[in-house]
């Protein structure tokens, strides 16, 4: 059964608050989700003040400060800080996206923190990414051919194929896409979600592939495709301004035009 | 708990290879759809204030039955694919065996009736 409220171990309380140094004067309020496996109380929502004039601009600047100057307990994941990387996918202001592109001054009043809907948390910002990269390994994500390399070159591919992969190969994996579709909350364990499915998409439209009928037919479920009803969560939450959506739509004619 | 991996899990059973032709009969039945619930409202409209007698003998015409039919029955298959999508979504185990017995049963019955009772007036 589809789950409509969090478990009660799962429901958060108010945590602490941690008010910022007198006198600062453009204070900006973090409302942040802590969990950790190891106290056996239920998540809580602790409150960080920052001083934003001795702050960079973006998201993921702030919690770094709160990490670095206020509580060190805080726990996240983050690497480039550039958007790049994927690491800082957190759901902000209601929305996933990663934290290293969100300016703050984009957010009207407190900045709300939370990890990506509907994970498992290992610890406060941090979820287990273990199924979903299990199931980015299930779609083969690396060329498969028959056909020997051509000796001494590398495998020809025209523009015009090459630029089908173009809206496709930014994809960075941070998962906001997939944790912001309903239909990968209640389904996960057999749906793919809109992440893989783009992911898919992109080496079955890769004109170098020779795969493509047998990445077709491992795709062509009820569960691991059809669960997509175009909600276009995915398209709207994109950090990298991608259109998953449109990925399984593509996916879904290839299949249609393979009947015949 | 088990101690499967990650990817045995992710594969599972395997794909089922369908999906397809549902999906796409979703698509085909959606656009046969369009002029017939046109063409069924248009038809009510026209009749706002009609009598019984008027209704029967607007059904009496086979034209006015067949495009009834087609009506009928395409919704209602419509209405078929689309609550096992939705049963799918939301039920598992026993509850999606029970559910998509129920609602196949209930379709049937529908589509059956709707057919007879067309049927009983046309002819």
């Amino acid at each position: 059964m589809a789950e409509f409220r969090l478990p009660a171990n799962s429901r958060f309380k108010k945590g602490k608050h941690w008010k910022s140094a007198e006198g600062a004067a453009n204070v900006r309020r973090f409302n942040v989700y802590r969990w950790n496996e190891d106290d056996g109380a239920n998540p809580r929502i602790d409150t960080y003040d920052v001083d934003m004039d001795k702050c960079g601009p973006m998201v993921l600047d702030a919690i770094i400060k709160i990490k670095n100057e206020i509580d060190p307990t805080l726990t996240f994941r983050r690497s480039c800080r550039e958007g790049v990387c994927g690491s800082c996918a957190m759901n902000i202001d209601g929305t996933n996206t990663l934290a290293c592109t969100k300016a703050v001054s984009d957010v009207k009043g407190d900045v709300n923190i939370f990890p990506l809907p509907h994970m498992d948390v290992v610890k406060d910002l941090v979820p287990d990414m273990t199924h979903f990269y299990a199931q980015y390994a299930s779609i083969k994500p690396w060329m498969q051919t028959e056909t020997p390399v051509p000796s001494g070159k590398e495998r020809l591919q025209s523009r015009d194929d090459r630029a089908k992969l173009d809206g496709l190969y930014e994809c960075i994996l941070c998962a906001c896409c997939s944790t912001s579709c309903p239909s990968y909350w209640w389904n996960s364990d057999r749906y793919l979600g809109p992440a893989i499915l783009l992911q898919a998409y992109r080496w079955l439209i890769d004109s170098r592939d020779e795969a493509t009928g047998d990445r077709l037919d491992d795709l062509e479920d009820p569960f691991r495709l059809y669960r997509c009803h175009t909600i276009m969560n995915c398209a709207n939450t994109c950090p990298k301004g991608l259109n998953p959506a449109n990925a399984i739509a593509e996916v879904k004619k290839m299949l249609v035009t393979r009947q015949g | 708990m088990s101690l499967q991996t990650p990817l045995g899990r992710v594969r599972g059973l395997g794909s089922a290879k369908s999906g397809t032709h549902h999906w796409w009969m979703q698509r085909v039945t959606a656009v046969a759809l369009v002029p017939l619930a046109l063409w069924f409202v248009a038809s009510l409209v026209c009749m706002v204030n009609a009598d019984y007698q008027a209704a029967v003998d607007w059904l009496s015409n086979p034209l006015v039955a067949l495009l009834m039919l087609l009506f009928v029955v395409t919704g209602l298959y419509h209405l078929k694919l689309g609550m096992q999508v939705i049963i799918e979504d939301y039920l598992h185990g026993w509850m999606h065996v029970a559910g998509m017995m129920a609602m196949n049963f209930g379709i049937v019955i529908l589509t059956l009736g709707s057919v007879l009772a067309i049927l009983k007036v046309f002819l």
